[in-house]
């Protein structure tokens, strides 16, 4: 199996998946034409992320990076949640096939992009739109130095 | 082993146990190399000369214009670089299709890159060729043309026939890739104006690593090869005796089972029945191929707002082995060129499965996968953002 154990059990055990109806912010990343989108939702109480979930239409590494950086942002303020890195989410699930990498980027991405759309209706402006990744961008591999 | 389903026989098949058989004497009792001079040799030399026609019988061949290959991949490239370096005399245009089989595409992009000009013919949303293409695209300087049989992925079988008629007709080679083919439909390569075929002994109960390449008398083609005197001095190798025999006991009972009119509607009414159920169970499924020409065994569906490497790992934990046309599954980040061209935007290509089946499938591997499959579609809707926004 190309995959390693912790990411099929994220796969099979997916947890923090769904909508969250008024969350505080949204990032939507990701690009249908390559197969992978992610919606990550946030909901934020006295400057602390108390719930997070996904909605991802992808392969299963998509799957198990947005659930497992879900959970990671959990109990976190908004700059520590920022900290979160892909290189960590790739750690935390022993490693993704190379060809995947770019699945824990948009992860990222994702986290970074529900938090500035937090800031952003915190001082009243429009939410963000929707983050069109480069097609090619994920060719690249820059994924792995992230 | 776990049990597996085994709903993948497009990608390779079982090797029936009377073809292990055929074969296993050759391997540590008659291993002589059929070009020695002494009895034992010219006994190899005798079984892999009856081989060639048990295969030729099968494809209404002449003995003579059989060359077994390594497999669908080499014939592939045999014909196609064969015939384009044996006659840039004539010209270096060649004619294909945008459905071909990866052995056949990169095989002409390689060929671009050295000096040929290549034209991929499109497919309507059946995955038929636009024969009116075809014909427009014909040219003084066109030495081949090459299209495909039946395609692996939805299945579409093509007017080859026609093809081949309108081939000879403008005085060009014709060259057909019938690896999916092989086992599945009839192959006369008299009646189907072909000067070229593609055969694979993997795809239809036969060993891997074994094909044929059939070139009619007369086809002026290169070896891509250089070496001994083997095949015609088609392919310069020593031969594969045991791959060989392997593939001609595949041919004989493939010829049986094709001419079963029970046998072969038996794994009809099973992929039918697939279909129904799939169609039955879940919403928003389209099918993907022609419905009428289309080989009996296969099925392509695209369950829609889904990836279709998450159903594959979702039935390979309960043993059943099908494939996808997903960019995740095909190490690029494209989904299949084949989806892509009958039309199929990228998200619902990237949500396509295979299922083919084969005289070993069972009721069981198809009622498997119909417990299966829905729950774990369900459960991938629930996470994809696209399922919600279009319920909204
Ligand atoms: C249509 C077609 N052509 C060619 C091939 C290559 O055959 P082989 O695996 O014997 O090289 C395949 C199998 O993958 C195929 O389906």
């Amino acid at each position: 199996m190309k995959y390693s154990e912790k990411v099929m059990e994220r796969f099979k055990n997916t947890k923090n998946m769904g909508r969250i109806e008024n969350a505080d912010g949204i990032g939507k990343v990701g690009n249908a034409k390559c197969g992978d989108v992610m919606w990550i939702y946030i909901k934020v109480e006295n400057n602390i992320i108390t719930e997070c979930k996904f909605e991802t239409f992808g392969c299963v590494a998509a799957i198990a990076t947005s659930s497992l950086a879900t959970d990671l942002v959990m109990g976190k303020t908004p700059e520590e949640a920022l900290e979160i890195t892909n290189k960590r989410i790739v750690e935390m699930l022993d490693g993704l096939p190379p060809e995947k990498l770019h699945c824990s980027v948009l992860a990222e991405d994702g986290i970074k992009r529900a938090i500035e759309d937090y800031h952003r209706r915190k001082q009243g402006l429009s939410p963000l739109p929707e983050k069109e990744e480069d097609e090619h961008e994920h060719a690249h591999d820059h994924d792995e130095e992230k | 082993m776990d049990k597996v389903y085994y709903l993948d026989n497009n990608a390779t098949t079982k090797t029936d146990p009377e073809v292990v058989s055929a074969m296993m004497p050759y391997f540590s009792e008659n291993y002589f190399n059929p070009s020695g001079v002494y009895s034992a040799a010219q006994e190899a030399r005798k079984d892999v000369e009856n081989a060639r026609s048990a295969a030729a019988k099968f494809l209404n061949a002449d003995p003579k214009e059989i060359i077994f290959t390594s497999g669908g991949t080499e014939s592939d490239n045999m014909a196609i670089k064969g015939t384009a370096y044996a006659n840039t005399d004539k010209g270096k245009h060649i004619i294909t299709t945008k459905i071909e089989h990866h052995a056949i595409i990169n095989t002409c992009k390689y060929l671009e890159k050295h000096g040929w000009e290549v034209t991929y013919l499109g497919v309507d949303k059946f995955g038929i060729v636009d024969i009116e293409e075809l014909k427009r695209s014909i040219r003084k300087d066109t030495v081949l043309i090459s299209v495909m049989y039946a395609n692996n992925e939805i299945g579409t079988i093509q007017p080859i026939e026609e093809i081949g008629k309108i081939a000879r007709e403008n005085s060009v080679y014709f060259h057909t890739d019938a690896v999916q083919a092989a086992g599945k439909v009839l192959l006369d390569v008299k009646k189907l104006n072909v000067d070229m075929m593609s055969i694979s002994g993997h795809k239809f109960h036969g060993p891997k690593g074994v094909g044929i390449f059939y070139l009619k008398k007369g086809v002026r083609i290169h070896s891509l090869t250089q070496g001994g005197h083997h095949e015609f001095n088609r392919r310069a190798g020593t031969e594969n005796v045991p791959g060989i025999i392997g593939l001609a006991k595949a041919c004989e009972i493939a010829s049986a089972h094709l001419t079963d009119s029970a046998d072969m509607a038996r794994i009809k009414a099973m992929r039918d029945r697939l279909e129904k159920g799939i169609i039955e169970r879940i919403p928003e499924v389209i099918v993907n191929g022609h419905p009428e020409k289309r080989m009996d065994n296969t099925s392509n569906v695209s369950i829609k707002y889904i990836e279709g490497e998450g159903m594959l790992i979702h039935m390979d934990f309960e043993g059943i082995c099908a494939s996808s046309g997903s960019a995740c599954t095909s190490g690029s980040l494209d989904p299949s060129h084949v989806l892509l061209a009958i039309g199929l935007d990228h998200g619902t290509a990237h949500g396509s499965i295979r299922f083919s089946l084969s005289k070993y499938t069972t009721d069981e591997d198809v009622n498997k996968v119909l417990e299966v499959l829905p729950p774990a579609v369900v459960k991938l809707r629930s996470m994809s953002p696209f399922w919600k926004e279009k319920n909204k």
